[in-house]
């Protein structure tokens, strides 16, 4: 195994047991939001993680971070396993490892002043003085393009693209080396998406950082992304850099999200011929046996019912590309 | 990313930046004062709290006799010129207990309503954020209370304390506590699963760091209106317990005792019973007039 991987996640799986019933509570089955993925993301690098609203991409950022704690596996951080790690060194890891949320609305409290809010890191784990904290926070507020004297100021009186500043900054007040970002412009109006993704690339070159990116939108992902992983209810079903993701996408979920990416360009739109995935994303409490895509699948056989297909490297060239159905690379368009 | 020449521009315009962030630098407590400030009735409200509050302070200078003095020779006179009020049947100038009263109603209101609240915030606080366990035992715990009516309880509770001021305060106060705790409980289950709380704990923040810091400061709003209306019900409450005659024992000169003490007159002496049960009126209204632009002034979207 490589040694430059940062963080490595193997076979993470995250239940959520529902149960009935009042006084005699029994067990009616479970939410398999995360079921049994791995990946492992190079220091330095951004790694996307791209799929529908539903699939398990924030609980696995939530679950990296123990925020929830995962049912079964392993996140392995700099050659440690820190789902193993007791509360002291957890708390350490901590300043290692941010996260960045989607909503810019709810993810700073409307009741602390941006200065409260960037320097509560550093607060919590007791880092610096009040003098030194003020600096630093004026310091961050300048790097992620804000102005340093509103310092004072509640989150409601900036822009939604100023509070993910505020967030970026709020996670970059410890100096981390892998920022799990959480959808971090979805909720941000497209021109405004491309200022805070310029900023977060500009940040990884600056600070060395190593990003899990996390979206449902394949383009913003393309953008940022070196590596990527699809997932479809709980499970990653391709794994490839990105390049050969766009190129040569081997899962037809994959063909399907790539085909549902609009071009700019209306004639080339017309002309091309579109996959269009049929039906819903079924219930994660009781997923389709076999491949989990096969009802949705244009390309599904008898087999696909039946046996689940692994994730395994297709890929010619040596780099990896690995994919999880038993038709890997057969075009699906009509 | 950051222009070059922003460092000057940012040092001019300084001094008018800090003075105009003075103004917008606002907090929801800020915002919520100038919004209320607009509210005509809230703020007739908050002027008969104050006024009261002030009676209450310096009831010995403002009142012209003493509450327990009883003067033979005037017993059951109207009011006059002398006797604002009119007198009682012990001749006890009504004017000089309505003010002294207040005493006993302010005190009731606000300690009764601290307790209930201290009790309520610490209860709904564990119910809310631990959740499971806590929560099923404190809400069934609150179930109980709700099963009874607020005034039955009360008196319950003084029949077997006793009577006295110090009863009221524990009886009304721990009964008071499951409706706090109960609300509390709804605006921190609202505010737990929000992101910023979540990204208080990927941070490593303590349980106590998160309720005290990023809780309480976000779910406090509602306990303040409600606390606010809540001390016209305690003033309510001690008055009908008074009036019972298992509250303040006279001669003591409290609103609901005067009422039950001038009950048998009011065919002849009206006024003995009209001044103390207007006072109490009076109070409770300042103290939902003010609740209610409370209420208005913290939601965001009466702005």
């Amino acid at each position: 195994m490589d040694n430059n991987n940062l963080l490595e996640v193997k076979n993470l799986k995250k239940y959520f047991y529902l149960r009935s019933g009042f006084f005699f509570q029994k067990s009616a089955g479970s939410v398999k939001a995360v079921d049994d993925i791995s990946f492992k993301i190079k220091e330095g690098e951004t790694f996307g993680l791209v799929g529908e609203s539903g699939c398990g991409k924030s609980t696995t950022a939530r679950a990296i971070l123990r925020l929830i704690e995962p049912t079964d596996g392993q996140v392995i951080y700099e050659g440690e396993d820190i789902l193993s790690f007791p509360r002291k060194k957890m708390f350490d890891i901590r300043k290692k490892i941010q996260i960045i949320f989607q909503d810019p609305y709810a993810s700073l409290s409307p009741r602390m002043t941006i200065g409260d809010i960037i320097s509560e890191p550093m607060e919590i784990h007791n880092i610096g003085d009040k003098k030194y904290r003020e600096k630093r926070v004026k310091k961050l507020l300048e790097i992620v393009g804000l102005n340093p004297e509103h310092i004072n100021r509640y989150p409601h009186e900036f822009s939604g693209g100023q509070r993910q500043r505020i967030g970026v900054a709020r996670a970059l007040v410890l100096n981390p080396k892998l920022i799990l970002c959480d959808e971090p412009v979805s909720a941000l109006d497209v021109s405004v998406q491309a200022q805070i993704l310029n900023l977060m690339t500009d940040l990884q070159k600056e600070f060395n950082l190593t990003y899990l990116f996390i979206a449902h939108d394949l383009s913003v992902v393309k953008h940022v992304s070196n590596n990527i992983a699809v997932m479809y209810l709980g499970k990653i079903v391709e794994v490839a850099s990105s390049e050969a993701l766009y190129e040569n996408p081997l899962h037809p979920y994959t063909m399907g999200l790539l085909s549902a990416v609009p071009i700019p360009d209306p004639e080339l739109e017309k002309k091309r011929k579109r996959i269009i995935l049929t039906g819903d994303v079924p219930s994660p409490i009781d997923p389709p046996s076999g491949c989990r895509f096969h009802p949705r699948c244009p390309i599904a056989k008898e087999i696909c019912s039946k046996q689940e297909p692994e994730l395994k490297n297709y890929s010619e060239d040596g780099k990896k590309h690995l994919s999880a159905c038993f038709f890997a690379g057969k075009s699906i368009v009509k | 990313m950051y222009p070059e020449n922003r460092e000057p521009e940012a040092k001019e315009e300084a001094t008018p930046e800090l003075a105009e962030s003075k103004y917008s630098r606002s907090s929801l407590y800020k915002d919520a004062w100038r919004r209320l400030r607009k509210n005509k009735l809230a703020m007739l409200g908050f002027a008969i709290i104050i006024l009261l509050i002030l009676i209450a302070i310096f009831a010995p200078l403002i009142a012209p006799y003493n509450p327990t003095e009883r003067i033979k020779a005037d017993s059951s006179l109207g009011p006059s010129a002398k006797h604002l009020f009119g007198t009682d049947i012990l001749g006890r100038d009504i004017f000089t207990r309505v003010i002294f009263g207040s005493r006993i109603s302010i005190q009731v209101g606000i300690v009764a309503v601290g307790i209930s609240l201290t009790i309520g915030l610490f209860f709904g606080a564990l119910a809310g954020y631990f959740g499971n366990i806590p929560d099923t035992i404190i809400m069934r715990l609150a179930d109980i209370f709700f099963a009874f009516p607020y005034i039955l309880g009360a008196i319950a509770i003084m029949t077997i304390l006793g009577p006295g001021l110090i009863n009221i305060f524990i009886a009304i106060g721990i009964l008071g506590w499951a409706y706090f705790a109960r609300l509390f409980r709804g605006s921190i289950l609202s505010i737990k699963n929000k992101e910023y709380i979540e990204a208080a704990r990927a941070l490593g923040a303590s349980n106590f760091r998160i309720i005290t810091k990023h809780i309480f400061p976000n779910a406090f709003a509602p306990m303040i209106v409600y606390g606010t209306m809540n001390v016209g019900t305690a003033i309510i409450v001690e008055a009908a317990l008074s009036f019972l005659g298992l509250g303040v024992q006279p001669p003591t000169p409290a609103w609901g005792e005067m009422l039950s003490e001038s009950l048998k007159y009011i065919n002849t002496a009206p006024w003995m019973m009209f001044f103390p049960g207007f006072a109490i009126v009076i109070t409770v209204l300042g103290f939902v007039l003010f609740g209610d632009g409370l209420r208005d002034a913290f939601d965001p979207r009466m702005k």
